[in-house]
């Protein structure tokens, strides 16, 4: 090959972790549903897109081990081989290795623990099922793979395989039959003759053209090999011929090239048809003498991943930039003050368009907190089978954006709470069923926004806190005095957010939270967040972490009310209405509700609460905004929807102080500054009768 | 050489601990001083967002390259009545205590230095004005201009008046 490979190292390793990060994903569903082929499929295609992969750019490790699991992969895809919880677990460590053996090759590491004992157990899973059928793919015994080029009775041969024009119709994979030559010992070459190949118009997708040559070494006897092709082999041109021992081919740089540039070819012709012709790609014949160079000196960048539509803001926004310095240009080419209102506006518009520009780019560090979620699943599947516990882990709101470093900064945090809420809070399924408790229990990650701020809720339905431990631990570390009367719950439960309640023997003399919560506290803070928690004993734990939000990024609708636009943040917005005459009553002259569809819901005048005036105070002329929190509803009268757009969440509280019924401001297109409305605060306000507001202003 | 050096770090310490200098504005016909330090940037009045429910004396919210900035009137804090906004007047953006924030003024004069020495204290004006947000009263030329201690003024001096709640 004369193209260098090493830049697409980088690619290859990206995407190779992102599938690695997605099975890892699959095989825990798996786990839960193992009937589900479609699952399967997706979990073997993950794996071959590895091993292709990894064989290509000549990560032979990663290709090898990889190609153990595919083959697992595949009797169980074909149903011959039934998931269990060894082979789950199997999957799993297998994926953690090709994980390890990857960052091997992209140079993090410089060594991955040994292959060999996963797979010599992938093997027997494999053997299991040879031991009951006879179409399985490979009949040498596995384990030997990695030792056969040493031992002494090894012969070098040269097999000539021409696959007769029908094999794909008949369903047999020349490819499976390549693959067990290269199982019995040691590939030293591989070339793929494409003489045969007809030209793309006259090609039949569903022919083989493809012939190889192979060179390898075993010390299987000849009769052994050629039973591998024992059902084509009168359909088939198959010569096979012995080599000296010491043979070495000559690899002529040209010729594998010429096989690399048709295989291309060939590959990119495979994919504008079916299935079964993929089969005649060869496996990939990487010339032994590519050995795997280190990609590690461009793996060190970090990356983002940027939802295409944001990277399409942003170039419109430098577009917009572009036109505002030509429309300045022309301003200034020849001024005079008549022009000036024009230059004005032109810059005006200009700072307007590279403020956006600025938002947009900050845009770009936020990032669906799924990221800091996704590595739950997995951690809580390996501490539940090493405490003994059944658990169910649940994900609510994946796709609240938080900045990259805040999501960075916070998982270490949440990963110690999920740790404690596994290890302290949960009980075993002998102790839920004693306290009248389902076996299985529920561990809650849960993210959203509110009042201006971002919440991640970290619950479990274990045995809550154990209150006197807490208090007579309080009072050994001299925090209160046994004198006193005892402190009120939350102010005591706050204690193991206490440095002194951190160390190991208490957690189990307290047999509840307190490893390490100092540190989770102080890493919250560090972000300029809070946390609290909320113990019902017998109930469970809920813990909340609270973030400023200063970057985050809200999907909003904006409306008006008067001359002033207010932002509703689109996940608290049930409908909205017009409401007829006689859908709106007064209430015993206490409020006003209106009737949607026998619902009684309050109505809400935003005018009213915000003290402006508005366009229509009649509510048949105005808007109902339903809006929702918690359960609880309430229509908004607003004058006009304006639209709906996505806006960067600014604090009012970093100069002003927080406000009733307002999250925090944005600025709009023109660069004035919108609220955003506070659903949980406005309805909490409808409780306590609209005028709370008036009272506290 | 070691003479300059000393009168230098004087000054420098003077700067760093208080000011001389201050920015001189106008409401009605009163003239006020600011300590200049505290001054981030003077801007021409803009329009800005009404908060709901704000004390009158603050008008809104600004968007300053991004920053939220609260805007205080100051004639209304004052008691001053108001006046129609006009080209002369400016918004003064002035940090305290790390917040930023926008203060309504009818006209903005100048910068003057005025020594320390010169800052009267502030005569007692009974119960009626809060002379905790006044430094003093400087006489200059034959302009008497009314020193704010502007981070009373604007952040309060107990918890009844604060402006961050």
């Amino acid at each position: 090959m004369n193209f260098d490979t090493a830049m697409f190292h980088s690619a290859f390793f990206e995407e190779a972790a992102d599938l690695l990060e997605d099975l890892e994903g699959l095989l825990l569903r798996l786990e839960k549903s193992p009937d589900d082929l479609e699952l399967l499929n997706t979990i073997f295609r993950c794996a071959h897109s590895i091993k292709g992969g990894s064989a290509t750019f000549g990560f032979a490790d990663l290709a090898q081990f990889t190609h153990g699991l595919e083959t697992l992969l595949d009797l169980m895809r074909n149903g011959q081989l039934k998931i269990s919880k060894t082979i789950s677990q199997l999957l799993l460590e297998s994926r953690d290795q090709m994980r390890a053996l990857l960052a091997v090759a992209r140079g993090e590491e410089s060594t991955a623990p040994d292959s060999a004992p996963l797979t010599a157990r992938i093997h027997e899973q494999i053997e299991s099922v040879n031991g009951t059928s006879d179409i399985s793919a490979i009949t040498e015994e596995p384990v030997i793979i990695e030792e056969t080029a040493i031992t002494a009775a090894t012969k070098v041969y040269r097999l000539k395989f021409v696959p007769g024009p029908d094999i794909l119709r008949r369903g047999i994979d020349p490819r499976q039959m390549i693959n067990q030559i290269r199982e019995s010992g040691e590939l030293i070459s591989i070339i793929c003759d494409t003489s045969r190949l007809p030209s793309i118009e006259e090609i039949d997708p569903e022919s083989s053209y493809l012939g190889w040559e192979i060179i390898f070494r075993t010390e299987w006897e000849e009769a052994q090999i050629l039973d591998i092709f024992e059902f084509i082999e009168d359909e088939s041109e198959i010569v096979l011929t012995i080599e000296p021992a010491d043979f070495i081919p000559v690899i002529i740089q040209e010729v594998s090239a010429a096989a690399e540039t048709i295989r291309a070819e060939t590959s990119n012709s495979l994919n504008l048809d079916s299935a079964p012709l993929s089969a005649a790609k060869p496996t990939p014949p990487q010339p032994a003498a590519a050995t795997p160079t280190s990609g590690g000196k461009n793996s060190d960048t970090q990356t983002l991943r940027v939802a295409t539509d944001k990277v399409d803001k942003l170039i419109n926004l430098v577009g917009e930039l572009i036109i505002n310095q030509s429309m300045l240009n022309e301003v200034i080419s020849d001024f005079s003050m008549a022009k000036l209102p024009r230059l004005i506006e032109a810059v005006a518009e200009m700072e307007r368009a590279s403020r956006d520009l600025q938002e947009r780019v900050m845009a770009v560090r936020m990032l669906p907190i799924k990221y800091a979620f996704g590595r739950f699943p997995r951690l809580v599947h390996d501490l539940s089978v090493a405490c003994g516990k059944k658990i169910e882990l649940k994900t609510v709101g994946e796709d609240t954006e938080l900045d990259k470093t805040v999501i960075e900064v916070v998982t270490d945090p949440l990963t110690h709470l999920v740790r404690n809420s596994i290890d302290h809070a949960l009980e075993t399924p002998e102790e839920r069923r004693a306290a009248g408790k389902p076996e299985m229990g529920t561990i809650t990650l849960n993210a959203f926004h509110e009042g201006g701020n971002i919440v991640i809720e970290v619950s479990d339905d274990g045995r809550g806190l154990n209150r006197e431990r807490i208090l007579q631990k309080a009072i050994d570390r001299g925090l209160i005095s046994e004198n006193d009367a005892p402190p009120a719950d939350d102010i005591l439960y706050n204690y193991i957010f206490h440095p002194g309640f951190s160390t190991a023997k208490e957690v189990t003399d307290l047999s509840g939270r307190g490893v390490g919560m100092d540190i989770v506290k102080r890493a919250v803070q560090a972000l300029g967040g809070s946390i609290s928690l909320n113990t019902v004993p017998g109930k469970g734990t809920r813990f909340r972490i609270k973030l400023p939000l200063t970057m985050a990024i809200l999907e909003g609708l904006s409306l008006s009310v008067g001359e002033e636009v207010y932002i509703l943040p689109l996940t608290s917005i049930v409908e909205s209405i017009r409401p007829k005459l006689g859908d709106v009553r007064l209430v015993a002259g206490q409020g006003e509700i209106v009737l949607m569809r026998g619902e009684v819901l309050p109505i809400l005048r935003l005018y009213q609460v915000f003290g402006s005036t508005a366009q229509f105070t009649d509510p048949t002329k105005a808007l109902l905004v339903i809006v929702e929190n918690d359960g609880r509803k309430v229509a908004l009268l607003v004058d006009e929807l304006i639209g709906q757009s996505q806006v960067v969440i600014k604090s009012l509280e970093t100069n002003y102080r927080k406000v009733n019924g307002i999250a925090g401001a944005t600025i709009l297109g023109d660069g004035r500054v919108a609220l955003i409305l506070d659903v949980p605060g406005l309805i909490h306000t409808d409780r306590l009768g609209g005028a709370s507001f008036a009272e506290a202003a | 050489m070691a003479i300059d050096q000393t009168d230098l770090m004087n000054q420098d310490n003077l700067l760093s601990a208080d000011s001389n200098q201050f920015l001189t504005f106008t409401l009605g016909d009163e003239e006020y001083g600011v300590d200049i330090l505290k001054v981030q940037e003077i801007k021409g009045y803009v329009p800005n967002t009404r908060i709901p429910n704000a004390p009158s004396d603050v008008r809104g919210v600004l968007n300053l390259r991004g920053t939220i900035v609260p805007i205080v009137d100051l004639r209304s804090k004052f008691n001053l009545g108001t006046i129609e906004y006009d080209q002369f007047t400016a918004i003064v953006v002035v940090v305290v205590q790390n917040r930023v924030m926008g203060m309504i003024v009818d006209s903005v004069s100048e910068v003057i230095n005025i020594p320390p020495s010169d800052i009267q204290p502030p005569p007692d004006f009974g119960g009626n004005m809060n002379s905790s947000m006044l430094r003093g009263i400087a006489k200059v030329g034959d302009k008497l201009i009314i020193v704010l201690d502007i981070d009373t003024v604007l952040l309060g001096d107990n918890v009844g008046m604060s402006f961050a709640a």
